[in-house]
């Protein structure tokens, strides 16, 4: 029964471990996964705690339905007061290491302290164990998982790691597990890597009995075949997440140049065909890979084809990619991607992060804000290959006074470089956009600024909002399970309708990221995927409990309350531009310079985007500073946080 | 009569293991990869998957080497299937194995093998890629032949384009 799966306490500075049952009462709030996470975070973390300190507690879990016979439920989510922005830090990523941690008879595990020594936690059938890290400490990514394996004896070991970036404690190193998957935002493995936790292994043979077994079976037949029937997750599993950004590219919603333009022009040979070319080449024709229990295959397998580095063998690259280390500095080779992604998945760093500071450094060194001397030596300018591979290295080794600057985050950096340099900073909260460009699209634009974790696509994204769909087929989406007669617009550019639109996708993401299910399964890219009417059905079928598509809505509102409550104790108001809802000045200021007709020209209308805020929080049931009402916390039951249940 | 067989293409496998999941599931009512009579073996670092299941092995070492005349071949379906009313649970099956598809379940005491489902293999019917298919015994080389027959017409061509001087 995946209610059996328990949560485990590890004290890393006394040694201490002890593990408990998850009351049902807290799953029914809660649900597990990213969810539960976020009431242990506020219950467990003191208010004002250094997050680099051992007061910070770091959360690990799988999803309620993690390792059940329900497919795509193989996330696995990290969490922690954020290394990068002191605000929420929240990651989650796919792979193997879920549902290993809970065939170990584990849902979550919450460590706290700091260990006088590199160890790691070794999981098994119900244990936790401490272990030395001393022949683990200061490998790769991928060596450290294999040094595991090794020292164990046993190859079905799953590990997720922090890499050479997160020792360093890079502020935005991230965890990982398997070749490329990571639990990539907020700076995961920096937390990791400052309680000199190198990883977490785990091995598990016990039994996740399945409520209905015959029936559970059937419903994921259907599943899957709703699921790979649907054109957006074929081409997925053609192409991988590269033909995201081959599509927003083509219109103009790829930010280039920093926050320049929007389009990269001229730039075929990182286009998701050729990339797919490259690693048909050097893979052969079936080189998709695809997580736990999953019949999507998004992962494309790829050897670097040439330089330095050919021959080494990787995964992805996904869009972020692509805008990391082509889109933003400008750089057009599909080399330079592929060497990218291979160095950030080495040393354990977010692509995003990495890809977006330094071409914020490349456009502050175009600008004189920073010169040769602070770059050591590096002609830092767009479109310069190798300057961007070589400042991966730099910021993961924090070497030289540049790299070391942004390896503390783009806000540090910015009080370090001084000058205007903050102006050109594209991020919320702290932590920067990723590779998109929202100027052209409000909803968009609302969800980066709007979400719990910094500027990010993956807490309230409404991606369907580029398909225009018919009003209807949005009516019928957006209008269940709570009932919902305001506007709703099917234009992109439109600014009606969408703060509902966002408030309905925070809880659609957060529900899918309580369950353990990946976002490619609901409405994310598929209009028409499982969303809150069909998850009863799965639930009740693995794990027999009974839920309302509403009692799932309620847990979504209630965890992402519980996120909203962090993020106010910690700090944010509605209009600081490093710690609020509040997007860089250049979204109101500069308009779109390329793009389709319809793109060119357009940049956000900053009172109507203001308006958007006022009215997410009303749907949210904050007041105009977005401090939640009291009335909303009791309908929510969350009147009496911290309740230190568990 | 020839029975269908379960045709394993590693080439096609994306390492999902579903295939060991759905096993587990049907056979036990649990979700426990222990438990599965089909193994999906990796070499992550490569990128390389291969699904092991029982070859149902026309002279198979299974069924010569068991001590209690436990394994024997299931006519219906041409499985090679063991009869736990007499097996004694010592293993020597899983020693014997060329293919590592003889599993021992410690908690239940007893040794798994693939059972072809009474006919509808889960493994390959899940498996969309169609690594694991469960296929007419006639058929099993014709697709792996169309591919390098295709190979062999191509540089074929290619070797005539050259000698053309184009």
């Amino acid at each position: 029964m995946p209610l059996s799966r328990k949560i485990g306490y590890v004290n890393l500075t006394t040694g201490e471990i002890s593990v408990q049952p998850i009351p049902l009462e807290m799953r029914r709030r809660f649900l597990g996964g990213r969810g539960l996470d976020a009431y242990l975070l506020y219950n467990h973390v003191p208010a004002g705690a250094d997050p680099l300190g051992p007061d910070n507690v770091l959360l690990i879990s799988g999803g309620l339905l993690t390792a059940t016979c329900a497919s795509a439920t193989a996330r696995t989510h990290v969490m922690a007061k954020s290394a990068l922005t002191g605000l929420v830090g929240s990651a989650n990523m796919g792979g193997f290491f879920a549902p290993e941690l809970a065939w170990a008879g584990f849902h979550h595990l919450v460590i706290k302290g700091r260990s006088p020594k590199p160890v790691y936690l070794y999981v098994h059938d119900g244990r936790i164990e401490i272990r030395d890290a001393a022949r683990v400490w200061g490998k790769t990514t991928t060596e450290a998982q294999a040094a595991i394996r090794e020292e164990l004896g046993d190859d079905e070991v799953k590990s997720l790691v922090c890499g050479p970036a997160g020792e360093r404690l890079v502020r935005f190193a991230n965890v990982m597990t398997g070749i490329k998957n990571a639990a990539g935002r907020t700076g995961m493995g920096c937390i990791m890597g400052s309680k000199n936790l190198k990883a977490v292994a785990a091995r598990g043979t016990m039994d996740i009995r399945i409520a209905h077994p015959v029936e559970a079976l059937e419903h994921n037949k259907r599943f899957i075949e709703q699921i790979t029937s649907s054109k957006v997750n074929q081409t997925q599993g053609t192409l991988g997440t590269p033909f995201i950004w081959g599509a927003t590219n083509s219109w103009g919603g790829v930010r280039t140049r920093n926050f320049q333009y929007n389009q990269l022009e001229y730039a075929d040979d990182v286009e998701p065909e050729r990339i797919d070319e490259i690693a048909t080449e050097t893979m052969g024709p079936y080189h998709m890979t695809g997580c736990y229990a999953c019949q999507v295959h998004c992962r494309a397998q790829y050897k670097i084809p040439s330089g330095p580095y050919k021959g080494k063998y990787d995964e992805g690259p996904e869009y972020t990619s692509q805008g990391a280390f082509a889109g933003e500095p400008d750089c057009r080779s599909a080399e330079t991607v592929l060497v990218g992604n291979h160095l950030v998945d080495q040393y354990g760093v977010d692509n995003l992060e990495i890809g977006s500071l330094i071409s914020w450094a490349m456009e502050l060194y175009e600008l004189g804000i920073i010169d040769r001397e602070q770059t050591g030596g590096l002609e830092l300018r767009f479109g310069n290959d190798e300057a961007l591979l070589e400042m991966i290295h730099r910021i993961c080794r924090r070497d030289g006074w540049l790299a070391n600057a942004l390896a503390d985050g783009g806000l540090a950096a910015s009080e370090a470089i001084g000058k205007n340099s903050f102006d050109y900073l594209i991020q919320v909260k702290g932590m920067s956009n990723l590779h998109s460009d929202e100027r052209a699209t409000p909803g968009l634009a609302l969800n980066i600024a709007t979400a719990s974790r910094g500027s990010d696509h993956l807490r309230s994204r409404p991606a369907i909002d580029l398909y225009h769909l018919p009003e209807p087929v949005l009516r019928k989406i957006y209008g269940s399970p709570v009932p919902y007669d305001g506007p709703l617009s099917s234009e992109h550019t439109e600014y009606i309708g969408k703060p509902w639109q966002v408030f309905w996708q925070e809880n659609c993401y957060m529900a899918v990221d309580c369950l353990g299910i990946c976002k490619y399964h609901t409405v994310f890219l598929g209009a028409t995927h499982p969303n809150f009417e069909d998850w009863p059905a799965v639930i009740r079928l693995n794990t027999g409990l009974e839920f309302t598509p509403r009692e799932i809505w309620d847990v979504a509102e209630r965890a992402n309350m519980m996120e909203r409550l962090f993020n106010l104790r910690e700090g944010l108001t509605r209009r600081d531009t490093r710690k609020g809802d509040m997007l860089n000045h250049r979204y109101f200021d500069e308009p779109c310079r390329r793009g389709a007709p319809g793109v060119v020209g357009l940049k956000i209308d900053r009172e109507r985007f203001d308006k958007m805020v006022d009215e997410f929080y009303v749907h949210k049931g904050l007041d105009a500073d977005g401090v939640p009402k009291p009335e909303t916390l009791a309908r929510l039951g969350l009147d009496r946080e911290p309740s230190r249940v568990m | 009569m020839s029975h269908k067989l379960l045709q394993i293409d590693h080439e096609k496998c994306t390492g999902c293991r579903l295939c060991e999941l759905v096993c587990a599931v049907r056979h036990h009512g649990v979700s426990n990869p222990t438990k599965s009579r089909i193994r999906v073996i990796k070499w992550e670092g490569e990128g390389v998957y291969v699904p092991m299941a029982c070859q149902q092995c026309q002279d198979a070492p299974c069924q010569k080497a068991c001590p209690s005349k436990a394994i024997a071949r299931d006519e219906a379906l041409g499985a090679v299937a063991v009869d736990y009313d007499k097996c004694i649970g010592c293993r020597t099956c899983v020693s014997v194995c060329p293919f590592g598809a003889m599993h021992f379940v410690p908690s239940e005491r007893k040794v798994i093998k693939c059972d072809l489902c009474e006919g509808e293999p889960q493994c390959a019917r899940f498996c969309e890629v169609h690594a694991v298919t469960y296929a007419e015994p006639g058929d099993v080389g014709i697709g792996k032949g169309r591919v390098a027959a295709r190979r062999l017409l191509e540089a074929d061509r290619s070797g005539a384009e050259l000698l053309a001087g184009r």
